[in-house]
């Protein structure tokens, strides 16, 4: 706690619902970059950087799918080893606009992305960037626990496998589970099919596996909205513990939980555009530190969210 | 408030939780024409086993699995359709599998959904309801004519797999839908490539389905006639039967069955043929049985 509420004594000074904490860039990624396929596996994630360098910055970001908009012109900035959550009501494209920090949209064959996002000064959407790339490099953690039908071990191997990580897979396995908090848990029943972990052991496992191939950041996808509240505070103290070497992006329904565990918190809606046209676009409201928009938020409707006051 | 409690009927039932009459007696009429059809279902079966049973168990021994057939009943015996019965399963699950699942593989995991891909589908499916006499036809113009292969095993074997792949596709279709989508992701979130999630992931988390599928066509196609015997089955062959030659005459259980039956002696029509039924039906429970087991280890695994 004392950790967190002094980086929020940090002054914000940046505008609320364009971020422009680093000055905007024109320069294109140059080709070859550490994002192409043959230079992937050895570049490590810089970990020097101090607290505040920005990881993300998401310019007009808008999906649709096929031709209905889910979310549409999205700026935000997300700085390192931080813990930023996206927080709104259902539908308003939490999902789809986390989904586009590792490129998993471009799995859904009807969804189409514009705007751009960059990563460390690269355009994520470039030509030259290889998805499956960086999806290893940002990790994510979903919904439902959902471990691989195997054993505890091969569920932790098989990132670095497929991967070709040269690693000593016994070590990956250890320190993956104790930096998850799970490893006195599971020790001695490694080769033990993962379905029979309780769940909330299930989502630190699946924590633990992205831990395995070294991302720089984890998505989580309402982490723990299937798990009961000792699972969740499980998490939750995990997710503090894993803030000081990752930077964590964190969806989630649960406004304490926002409000207990993120340093910046991101506000999303979906509302009726226009009076002749019902459908609903999601857009930020707003991003700020966590405590600013839980006790001063700048726009209304943020506040009638966090209060409950929301239709 | 108080006042609007008092006014709402009361709402005390008289005749306790009792079921409307009724309904009782809707009930349990229903669940007898249920259990009466259950039962004709039944019957039938019985009377085909104990029927083929008390006809054939005379015919059985060691020395009629082991022996060609002849032309005296007493020393007849089914070791050529047995040895051809055994190659041909062989040879068409050799076959099916890789065809079937990586056909299944394709459409299900990496196929993009055009009107190319659906219509490659409904052309599976529909592969899957011609009649078999079609395969053999086809067996008999493509493999025995066009390629020149004869009627050999091979004709056989091939004409076979071509039976039973369109059903080991959409089974293992099925199998690999069943997995659920979260495992993928997991997969791919790791950097994991689309081709590496379902050749290490997706599809052995399907096997014990896939495998299922394949036993229970394996066991259509090892009791299928008339195909084999368009395309050209052999219906006594005597000796030299060597199972693993694929460019030699064969024949099988079921073709020497229909051979028996033809025979005029009655001993051969009934003892003979019912014995060689009683050995092919027991090959079938045996390999239904594999597919119920794998199924239910797999459904305990989960
Ligand atoms: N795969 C998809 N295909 C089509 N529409 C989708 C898909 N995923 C989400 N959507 C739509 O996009 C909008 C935002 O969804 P989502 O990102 O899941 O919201 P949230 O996570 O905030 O609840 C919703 O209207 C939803 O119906
Ligand atoms: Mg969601």
């Amino acid at each position: 706690m004392d950790q967190r509420t002094s980086t929020q004594s940090q002054p914000t000074t940046q505008p609320i619902r364009l971020e422009t904490g680093t000055a905007a860039r024109t320069e294109q990624p140059t080709a070859g970059s550490a994002w192409s396929k043959d230079t992937g596996a050895g570049a490590a994630p810089d970990r020097s950087a101090t607290r505040h360098d920005v990881v993300f910055q998401a310019r007009d970001v808008s999906v649709h799918y096929g031709s209905a908009p889910a979310l549409v012109n999205v700026s935000l900035a997300i700085r390192q080893r931080e813990i930023t959550a996206f927080i709104g009501p259902s539908g308003c494209g939490k999902s789809t606009f986390l989904r586009c920090f590792n490129r998993t949209n471009d799995l859904i064959p009807s969804a189409r992305i514009t705007g751009q996002i960059d990563y460390h000064h690269q355009n994520l959407y470039a030509k030259d960037v290889d998805a499956v790339e960086v999806r290893r490099r940002i990790g994510m953690v979903f919904q439902k626990p959902n471990p691989f039908p195997k054993s505890i071990y091969d569920n932790l191997t098989f990132g670095p496998k497929v991967n070709r990580m040269k690693v000593d897979f016994d070590e990956v396995v250890e320190t993956s589970l104790r930096r998850a908090a799970l490893w006195d848990e599971v020790k001695g029943k490694l080769k033990q099919n993962a379905y029979s972990l309780s769940g909330g052991q299930q989502q630190r496992l699946c924590i633990a596996r992205a831990l395995t191939v070294d991302p720089e950041v984890i998505l989580m996808d309402e982490p723990c909205s299937a798990l009961d509240p000792i699972a969740t505070a499980h998490i939750e103290d995990l997710m503090r513990e894993l803030e000081h070497d990752y930077t964590i992006i964190i969806v989630t329904h649960n406004m304490q939980q926002a409000a207990r565990v993120s340093d910046r918190t991101a506000f999303f809606t979906a509302e009726v555009e226009s009076e002749n046209d019902d459908r609903r676009f999601g857009r930020l409201v707003e991003i700020g530190d966590t405590s600013m928009i839980f006790s001063n938020p700048n726009d209304r409707r943020t506040e009638d969210y966090i209060s409950g006051r929301f239709g | 408030m108080a006042v609007a409690t008092s006014e709402r009927p009361n709402r005390q039932v008289d005749g306790g939780f009792r079921a409307p009459v009724g309904n009782t007696v809707r009930e349990r009429f229903t669940q007898l024409v249920l259990f009466l059809a259950t039962c004709v279902a039944l019957v039938v079966l019985v009377t085909l086993l104990v029927d083929i049973v008390r006809d054939g168990v005379g015919g059985l021994s060691l020395n009629f699995l082991t022996q060609y057939t002849s032309r005296v009943a007493e020393n007849a015996g089914i070791r050529a359709g047995l040895t051809g019965t055994l190659s041909l399963m062989v040879l068409v699950a050799l076959m099916t599998f890789p065809l079937g699942v990586g056909a299944a593989l394709y459409l299900e995991e990496f196929a993009p959904r055009n009107r190319w891909t659906r219509l490659l589908e409904a052309n599976i499916n529909n592969l899957a309801g011609v009649p078999s006499i079609v395969y053999g036809l086809l067996g008999l113009s493509v493999f025995v004519f066009f390629l020149g292969f004869g009627r050999s095993l091979i004709t056989g074997a091939l004409t076979l797999t071509l039976l039973v792949l369109p059903v080991v596709i959409v089974a293992s279709r099925e199998a690999l839908r069943a997995v659920p989508r979260e495992i993928r992701d997991g997969g791919l979130a790791l950097g994991a490539t689309p081709l590496q999630v379902a050749l290490r992931q997706t599809l052995p988390a399907a096997i014990p389905s896939i495998l299922t599928g394949m036993i229970l066509s394996l066991s259509r196609a090892v009791g299928e006639t008339a195909p084999i015997l368009v395309a050209g089955a052999v219906g006594s062959r005597r000796a030299d039967n060597e199972p693993w030659n694929l460019s030699e005459a064969y024949t099988a259980i079921p073709i020497q069955i229909f051979d028996f039956v033809k025979r005029p002696q009655e001993e051969f029509q009934i003892q003979v043929a019912s014995a060689a039924i009683i050995v092919l039906m027991t090959l079938l429970l045996f390999m239904n049985s594999a597919a119920i087991i794998i199924r239910n280890r797999y459904a305990r695994n989960r």
